[in-house]
Parts: C-alpha cells; sequence; structure tokens
C-alpha cells in the first residue's frame, strides 16, 4: 500500500474487471508507475507519488508554471488515452489526488453506484472536439491590401483608414461566415452524437492556430458512429474562405465525465436541441461533486 | 480550401500522439470526474491551477495581454 510519504495519484476509473485488465499502461506523472486499485466492483488507475511532490505545496509549485502544468497534463493524459483504449471508461480531472490507496479504494465504494451510471453513460463511446475558425493570415490581409491599391487614396493617412476598414469587413465577414458554418457543422454533428458540450472559444497564448475560435464544442459519438461522425463533420465543414473546421479526437469522454446520470438531460435525444451554441452557453448542468465555478467548460 | 497552413504532425487532425496543450487543458481542467471528499483532495484541486494561470488557460483578451 501507499507509503506514509507517499499520496495516490489518481488518473481514471472503470469497472474492476477493466482495470485489472488494462496491462501496461506509459508511466504516470512524475515518471511514477501505474497501478490499479480495487474498491467493490469498481477499479482506478493510480500513481503513488512523493507527498512533497504531489501535495498542496508540491502540487501548486508544480502547477505554477506553463511547463510543470503541460508536463503533468501530458503524463496525465497519455495514462487516461491508453487506459480508455483498454476500456476504461471515466477520466478524472487533472490533480486528484488522495491521501492513500485505501482512500481511493473507499471512494470507489462510497460513490460507486454514481460512477457506475457514469460509466453506464460513456461506454462505448467516445469524445470528438470540433471547432470552428473564422479568418486566418491570408483572408484577414489581402482583401484589405488589394482594395487599397485598387482606389486611388488622397493621402496616406486615407489610405491607412481605408485599408483598416477593409481589413475590419473582411473579419466580420469571416466571423458571420464562420458562426453560419459554426451552426450546419453543429446541427451535422449532434444528428450522430448523444451529448454535446460547449467549451468556451480558445484565446490568447495557447490558442495558437490561424484565425479566431469562434465556436468550441465537444461531442460524445458511439463507437459504431464514429467513422459516419468524422464524415459528416468534415463534409458540413468544407471551408469557405476566411473559415476553418478542426476536429479532434477520438478522446477519452473528459467533458462528459463530470455531469450526474440521474438528473442530465442528455438522454432523449437531447443534444440535437438548440443551435451551435456559438462563443456562449452552458454545458449539461449537474457537476459531481463539483465546488463551484463556471459552467462553461 | 486547405485548412492546416502550417502544417505538421500535431496539427493532423485526428491524432491524438501530440494534442495541443490548448485542447488538453480544455479537458483536463474543466472536464474529467471531480471527486471531491478527501482532504488531500480538496486542497489539490484545480482551482490552484486558475490561481496562477488562469490568465493563460483562460481567455485572455485584448484587454489583458499574456505576461510574456
Amino acid at each position: 500500500m501507499t507509503a506514509p510519504d507517499q499520496v495516490s495519484y489518481v488518473y481514471a476509473i472503470g469497472r474492476a474487471a477493466e482495470v485489472a485488465a488494462a496491462g501496461a499502461l506509459p508511466a504516470g506523472v512524475g515518471g511514477a508507475e501505474v497501478l490499479p486499485v480495487t474498491g467493490g466492483t469498481l477499479g482506478a488507475l493510480v500513481s503513488r507519488v512523493p507527498a512533497d511532490r504531489f501535495g498542496e505545496a508540491g502540487l501548486r509549485e508544480r502547477l505554477d508554471d506553463l511547463a510543470g502544468l503541460e508536463a503533468m497534463a501530458r503524463a496525465h493524459h497519455e495514462v487516461v488515452a491508453a487506459a480508455y483504449r483498454a476500456g476504461v471508461a471515466l477520466p478524472l480531472r487533472l490533480a486528484t489526488v488522495y491521501a492513500d490507496d485505501d482512500r481511493v479504494a473507499a471512494v470507489l465504494r462510497d460513490r460507486e453506484a454514481e460512477l457506475l451510471g457514469l460509466l453506464d453513460r460513456l461506454t462505448g463511446h467516445a469524445e470528438y472536439g470540433v471547432k470552428v475558425y473564422a479568418g486566418g493570415p491570408q483572408e484577414d490581409v489581402v482583401p484589405g491590401a488589394a482594395d487599397s491599391a485598387a482606389a486611388p487614396a488622397s493621402s496616406p493617412g486615407r489610405a491607412y483608414l481605408l485599408r483598416r476598414r477593409a481589413e475590419r469587413d473582411g473579419r466580420r465577414s469571416a466571423q458571420r461566415a464562420a458562426g453560419a458554418l459554426a451552426d450546419r457543422v453543429a446541427e451535422a454533428a449532434s444528428a450522430l452524437a448523444t451529448d454535446r458540450v460547449v467549451h468556451r472559444p480558445q484565446q490568447g497564448a495557447l490558442a495558437t492556430g490561424p484565425g479566431e475560435n469562434i465556436a468550441n464544442l465537444a461531442f460524445l459519438v458511439p463507437d459504431d458512429r464514429a467513422g459516419s461522425f468524422v464524415t459528416a463533420v468534415q463534409d458540413a465543414g468544407v471551408a469557405r474562405p476566411g473559415t476553418r473546421v478542426e476536429v479532434t479526437g477520438p478522446w477519452a469522454p473528459y467533458s462528459f465525465a463530470t455531469a450526474l446520470p440521474a438528473d442530465a438531460p442528455q438522454h432523449g435525444g437531447g443534444a440535437a436541441d438548440g443551435g451551435a451554441g456559438v462563443a456562449d452557453g452552458a454545458g449539461p448542468d449537474g457537476a459531481v461533486g463539483r465546488p463551484g465555478g463556471e459552467r462553461v467548460r | 480550401m486547405p485548412s492546416w497552413p502550417t502544417a505538421g504532425a500535431d496539427l493532423d487532425p485526428l491524432a491524438d500522439r501530440q494534442v495541443a496543450l490548448v485542447d488538453l487543458l480544455d479537458r483536463l481542467l474543466n472536464g474529467g470526474a471531480v471527486l471531491t471528499g478527501d482532504i488531500v483532495l480538496s486542497v489539490a484541486d484545480v482551482d490552484l491551477v486558475h490561481i496562477s494561470l488562469r490568465a493563460v488557460i483562460r481567455s485572455i483578451t485584448p484587454d489583458s495581454p499574456a505576461p510574456w
């Protein structure tokens, strides 16, 4: 069991038989070995990690810079992805740490009904991300430059203003086109998905793709529809100039692991309602023990 | 039109070997099952991340640019 100077970092939960059969998994956070812990009918994949590095102070330090966060996120994800391919269907949020393996087993037993409900909902499904972008390096600048070159300007200042206006109009046009594209893509995707979550559009230093992210959606897709889902999204998302659609996945169903199955409205085709939820909106409510915070994910 | 102007292995839309960090953090910080009830967990919740890196991970608007 866990040594006194160790704590237990949990990656994913599944039925005990699947966890036990997961086999060799990649090294986890901090290079630690990943091992199964059983509690009742459930199992968890766990690393025993040094308490000083993964306790409160250690985690705070580790997550204090982007490099540390990235290393931990990628290690967590590698384990979750491998486990998911082996049938361990419920990924946990980053930095889920317990005092020891006994505590992990106790939580598995205490929350068994709830966790089994989530597993029932997620097993046999994968998550796909669908992002729609407006603009890009080419579309953004070239039309404006061409227009201002064609129209003789009375002064350098006026030429500058004309160019700026053309650029702005081009951006707005690209945003409108991308919004319409997002609606079409979301409709095609929802027809094949069993649930949908609206993530916040990606902005800022980490959003490295060209153009502006207009819609950032996640879909829960049954495995037997995965191929047709990707095809449908790509068909609906054939990009027009100034727009771009990006599909990511398959992912372990991170975005759908937070909802309580009991009161969630996702079953019965709830995913097909509404529009694309462009730029704002709420996913299904009812987080598992979520301590508060915004619901737009 | 081809939509990967800076095409590279990490932009392959369906490859999960090296996913974009921003896509990963969307999921690992906002998704995933949240289990509470343990003292260690309650202080190690990823809200810690939000304290330090919110400006990078979350929306960085033109009004509040990244500090680097």
